[in-house]
């Protein structure tokens, strides 16, 4: 499952994009999310924030939305272009 | 037409852009949006602009087939810059063609709208001391949400 970090996220994680092998145990986004932030700082300060949002395939999903292990996922910050 | 490009744009080339032999239409309403200061914000010298290549793309296609789908409008025409820009750079052009003004303009507006706050680019303000990611902003959220009503 390939998941990329953006913006301010990306540069919080020094960490544009990442591999993840084993998804045995992923169901959810929210589930990355937890794995992710077994790993302590900086990854539970800032993935642990209400503001998250989470695409997945390049379409905007919820934290709740499922994932399979082709998919890509993305985690970023609040858009702000324009 | 969209395209997510580096380079500047000229806005009299896309408004010629818009001009065919089509007779019925009647109206052109375009926007373009500038780089400027952030509230007291005096010592901002530029603006990096990050996207998500793919979904960018995706995101505003999707609401430009809204606005299709809402008014009886013609052709749409979106430019976004990412990069590095320099104060009082263009940043964005929408550009909407239709028979009548009422649906250029009111599509135009839709579409910079939900651009605003559905498709994946992110600000980050260049100051002599130090570069800060832009928050959202809740007047943005409003302005998109007024359109569901």
């Amino acid at each position: 499952m390939k998941i990329l970090f953006f913006a301010s996220l990306r540069e919080r994680l020094q960490c544009d994009h990442e591999t993840l092998a084993d998804v045995s145990k992923i169901t959810t986004a929210q589930d990355i999310v937890d794995l992710l932030v077994q790993r302590g700082n900086p990854w539970d300060t800032a993935l642990e924030n209400g503001k998250l949002l989470v695409s997945i395939n390049q379409e905007m999903a919820s934290l709740s939305s499922e994932v399979s292990a082709d998919d890509e996922v993305a985690f970023f910050p609040p858009v702000t272009g324009g | 037409m969209i395209s997510i490009q580096k380079a500047d744009f000229n806005v009299q080339d896309e408004m010629d852009a818009f001009k065919t032999d089509c007779p019925k239409i009647g109206a052109i309403c375009c926007f373009t949006g500038l780089v400027r200061e952030f509230g007291d914000r005096s010592d901002l010298t530029g603006m990096f602009l990050e996207h998500y290549p793919g979904m960018t793309e995706k995101a505003l296609h999707s609401i430009i087939d809204q606005a299709h789908e809402r008014w009886p409008i013609d052709q749409v025409r979106v430019i976004h810059r990412v990069g590095e820009l320099n104060m009082s750079d263009q940043i964005v052009f929408v550009g909407v063609s239709s028979a009548h003004r009422e649906a250029s303009f009111a599509a135009c507006e839709f579409i910079m709208d939900y651009l605003k706050v559905d498709a994946p680019f992110w600000k980050k303000e260049l100051t002599t001391s130090s570069d800060n990611w832009v928050e959202e902003k809740g007047t943005d959220q409003k302005r998109a949400e007024r359109w569901k009503k």
